[in-house]
């Protein structure tokens, strides 16, 4: 087969003088689902961008069909027949899936936009790649797998040829993302291409037919997927194998560092969606929280953290209830929060890497003298804080903005658990980022436990979920449906029948979330 | 530091060109509309050198809008945008006129009080929408504007009622005693000790922005709202904080100048200095320590505009051309951005430097 796409000698830099990309080589066959993988600020993203004309490339040459051709701005990529559907969505929540799809595209009557006809594409679209959706949906609602096929749509009805998935299943569950499996096959069959960004090497596996890795900046190899294990493509990415399971120890589970009792919580349209959950977490112990996207989880982890009030119920750390405590009160008790949305919640991007490590530390006398900012004291602790959390970056004045997604993370990590935090929540805290911060992430949170830290860690990774927990919550529709003790012996299909609400443990088990020391 | 420098160097570098570019654009117009243009271009460029006394006006003017340029660039490192600073300076130097006429104090208290009275004054003006902001997320642009005009007409309520000096041919306050002005102690210029006020607020407001637990409340507010309610820090008293202390800098403004440049209160209308702040906090890009750098060229320009309009056939209004074509190149921020990035790479390039 005839290379389609071919990248030559690619280099990027970005603003902040890290090469983003260096001398890249890579092609892509025509009707193949090429895999692109390598750990976050390996410049995969960027490598994808440059083909789709976001970013521009400082040296290197891109040929389509073997004729050089030159990017501006994706709509140059777009004529070309070059479509890329991002990490974080690009879609108008108060807009119908119809008109997100031909939104900048409207075939137009006269000055209206002509919505049957567009109605009509879109639905003989849908058809044509078999994507259940209705068209007329307001967008805000859906589901995150329904948002991407939506943004699949997009790049169809665009004329896209060549479709460029940055880590598509990083949101989606294990069902979603064997549906989406199923339609990427169906558009290969078709004679589409596809390059799929991703770090699940499984997934790779399973649907790519070549693979590229790439680790710092730099095109490592391209194989056949059929040639390579698991393992190999590992090690290429990492440039050393990673271990599999992380040793426990086992102790008993002494006191309830966080309770939370009965907790209900109503949204506007009346829909209960945290409906009587009752949970503890104790020292020492790493509970997981699972569950499809928008069964609870997120309310849950609002009230916990003092952002939402609940309508009923009660939340206490160490046996105190929280009612009426601001979230600076909870900091104070010993909670410390990794949010999942780290860019809106958990940085301010135009500021330093210190200044971002020491925001939740303003009661903390160590970082002042004479009740002004210690800029000496604050700048060592940085140094030690981005030397052991391993945060890639030229100095620790660099803007937390100009780091990849993996190191972004380094930083909330490094702020929320040197801290001394004596509870924490979890949420999502490896999504999106590469395989060797992951590691590095469940180490320290194993760590922490060991410490006889309390950690409730809500993640849509079930292997991440089965590697750390203690004991597994399952949440469907706002309610508990399962306490799962025997982390170890229970299978992903179980634990999937459990967050589809077809499975739901009895009572009595389901009441063992609560107070589980006592058992 | 070799990083931030650079940066720095190119704030420096984009800011310069802003000014160049929208200079030769003025001289173009002043080109077609002028017969003497050669005489206008040089008494706006060195017309300002050309006495003691025309440099002192610009040294007078640049007082006068430091204030307020500290003032804006306060409140817009909190990100909250309060224009305010216009009404908070007008209220300041009333209420420093009816303190100096009104009290009897040991002079030196009086024009201490007086100063303190102006910036409690400015304060008060700029918390109205600061607790609106915070309480009722009320826009605080929208009410800070409004409340300029209630700074007004409470102003000019206040002086035909109370402060009318009916002696005097025009409406104005009483006459300031002389004690309770700050002194003028370059001779030819009224150039007075309200430069000193100066240095030391910006000493002040650089330590407060930059060292103190609120000034990094106000600066990761302004930067992300949200981390800083997720952080824990107290969102609604950074909100408060940040528009009060800028109103307190705007209001210790308008009585310094009424001090130390006037016998009697008389505007009857805005001064306008609130606006020349947003200029030069944009100019300064809201850092305190070089607001009497903006404050200065500002100034600079302002006065060789006036005399460029004495002398010649070329109107004062020409400033504010020149202004405007600044301010949008400055705000333009992807001027030179290509050029940076080279910079950018060259660098990268020649330390052989990844990831």
């Amino acid at each position: 087969m005839p290379d389609l796409i071919q990248m030559k000698e690619i280099s990027k830099v970005y603003g902040n003088g890290i090469y983003a990309n260096r001398h890249v080589n890579f092609s892509v066959r025509e009707g193949e689902i090429h895999a692109l993988v390598g750990e976050n600020g390996a410049g995969k993203s960027t490598l994808m961008k440059v083909l789709y004309g976001l970013e521009e490339m400082d040296a290197g040459e891109i040929l389509i069909n073997d004729r050089p051709v030159v990017f501006h701005s994706p709509q140059d990529a777009m004529s070309l027949g070059i479509g890329m559907v991002h990490q974080h969505f690009m879609l108008v929540g108060s807009l119908t899936v119809m008109e997100n799809v031909v939104f900048g595209y409207e075939s137009v009557k006269g000055i209206f936009i002509d919505r049957k006809t567009a109605r009509q594409k879109v639905l003989e679209l849908s058809e044509l790649f078999n994507f259940k959706i209705d068209p007329d949906m307001i967008t805000a609602d859906l589901a995150v797998g329904l948002k991407q096929k939506v943004e699949i749509l997009k790049a169809l009805y665009r004329g896209a040829k060549v479709l460029i998935l940055d880590e598509p299943t990083a949101v989606l569950t294990p069902q979603e993302t064997g549906e989406l499996f199923n339609q990427l096959k169906v558009l290969k069959e078709q004679g589409y291409t596809v390059i799929f960004i991703s770090h699940k090497l499984r997934e790779v596996k399973e649907i790519s037919d070549r693979i590229s890795v790439m680790r710092r900046g730099e095109m490592i190899a391209t194989v056949n997927t059929e040639d390579v294990s698991q393992q190999e493509i590992s090690s290429m990415m990492v440039g050393s194998s990673s271990s599999g399971i992380i040793e426990k120890d086992k102790f008993p589970v002494l006191e309830n560092r966080l309770a939370v009792s009965n907790l209900v919580w109503t949204d506007a349209n009346k829909k209960k969606l945290v409906d009587d959950i009752s949970l503890t977490v104790g020292a020492g112990e790493i509970v997981g929280i699972a569950g499809v996207e928008g069964n609870g989880q997120d309310e849950l982890i609002e009230i916990i953290t003092g952002i939402l009030k609940p309508d009923s119920g009660e939340v206490q750390l160490f046996e105190k209830p929280t009612t009426g405590k601001s979230i600076r009160d909870l900091r104070d008790m010993g909670m410390s929060y990794i949010p999942s949305d780290r860019m809106t919640l958990g940085i301010a991007k135009d500021m330093s890497i210190e200044d971002n490590l020491i925001s939740i530390m303003l009661n903390n006398k160590s970082i002042y003298n004479f009740n002004l900012l210690d800029r000496k004291k604050i700048r060592k602790m940085a140094k030690n804080l981005i030397s052991d959390y391993s945060i890639r970056a030229t100095s620790e004045k660099t803007e937390v903005g100009m780091l990849s997604g993996g190191n972004i993370q380094r930083v909330v990590v490094a702020r929320e658990f040197s801290s001394g935090a004596k509870i924490i929540i979890a949420e999502q805290p490896t999504r999106g980022i590469d395989i060797g911060a992951a590691e590095f992430i469940h180490r320290k949170l194993i760590q922490l436990r060991n410490d006889g830290c309390a950690i409730l860690l809500v993640s849509a990774d079930l292997e991440e979920l089965k590697r750390l927990s203690d004991r597994i919550i399952v949440l469907y529709n706002g309610q508990i449906t399962a306490n799962i003790e025997d982390v170890l012996n229970v299978s992903e299909i179980e634990l999937g029948n459990y967050m589809l609400g077809v499975k739901k443990q009895s009572d009595a088990e389901i009441g063992r979330a609560y107070n589980a020391k006592t058992k | 530091m070799r990083k931030l420098s650079k940066v720095w160097w190119f704030n420096i570098a984009t800011t310069a060109l802003a000014i160049t570019i929208s200079l030769l654009i003025a001289f173009m117009i002043i080109f077609m509309v002028s017969d003497q243009p050669l005489d206008a271009v040089n008494s706006l460029l060195f017309g300002p050198l050309s006495s003691l006394r025309n440099f002192g006006t610009v040294i007078e003017t640049m007082i006068t809008i430091s204030f307020t340029g500290m003032a804006v660039c306060v409140m817009f490192q909190g990100g909250q945008f309060n224009l305010g600073a216009e009404g908070a300076f007008f209220i300041g130097a009333i209420t420093a006129s009816a303190i100096t006429t009104k009290l009897s104090l040991h002079p030196g208290m009086l024009m201490f009080v007086a100063i303190v009275g102006g910036g409690l004054a400015g304060m008060l003006l700029c918390y109205i929408p600061a607790i609106l902001r915070a309480k009722f997320n009320a826009d605080e642009m929208v009410s800070s504007l409004m409340l300029n005009y209630v700074a007004l007409y409470l102003g000019l309520y206040l002086l035909n009622t109370f402060l009318r000096d009916p002696n005097f041919g025009m409406l104005a306050s009483y006459k300031i005693p002389p004690d309770a002005k700050l002194t003028q102690f370059i001779p030819k210029t009224r150039i007075h000790t309200g430069v000193f006020i100066v240095a030391i607020l910006i000493f002040l407001i650089y330590i407060f922005i930059y060292r103190t637990r609120t000034g990094y409340s106000i600066r990761v507010l302004g930067n992300n709202p949200n981390f800083a309610h997720y952080s824990g820090i107290k969102v609604g008293s950074a909100i408060v904080i940040s528009q009060v202390v800028g109103g307190a800098i705007a209001g210790i403004g308008g009585s310094v100048e009424l001090l130390g440049m006037y016998e009697r209160f008389q505007w009857t209308s805005l001064p306008g200095y609130g606006w020349d702040g947003v200029i030069i906090a944009i100019l300064a890009r809201n850092k305190p320590q070089y607001v009497p750098i903006a404050a200065l060229f500002l100034s600079y320009l302002r006065i060789g505009s006036s005399i460029m309009a004495r002398l010649t056939d070329v109107p004062y209004e020409l400033i504010i051309v020149i202004q405007s074509i600044m301010i949008v190149l400055i705000t333009a921020s992807a001027l030179l951005g290509r050029l940076r990035h080279k910079m950018v790479v060259k660098e990268a390039i020649a330390h052989g430097q990844s990831i």
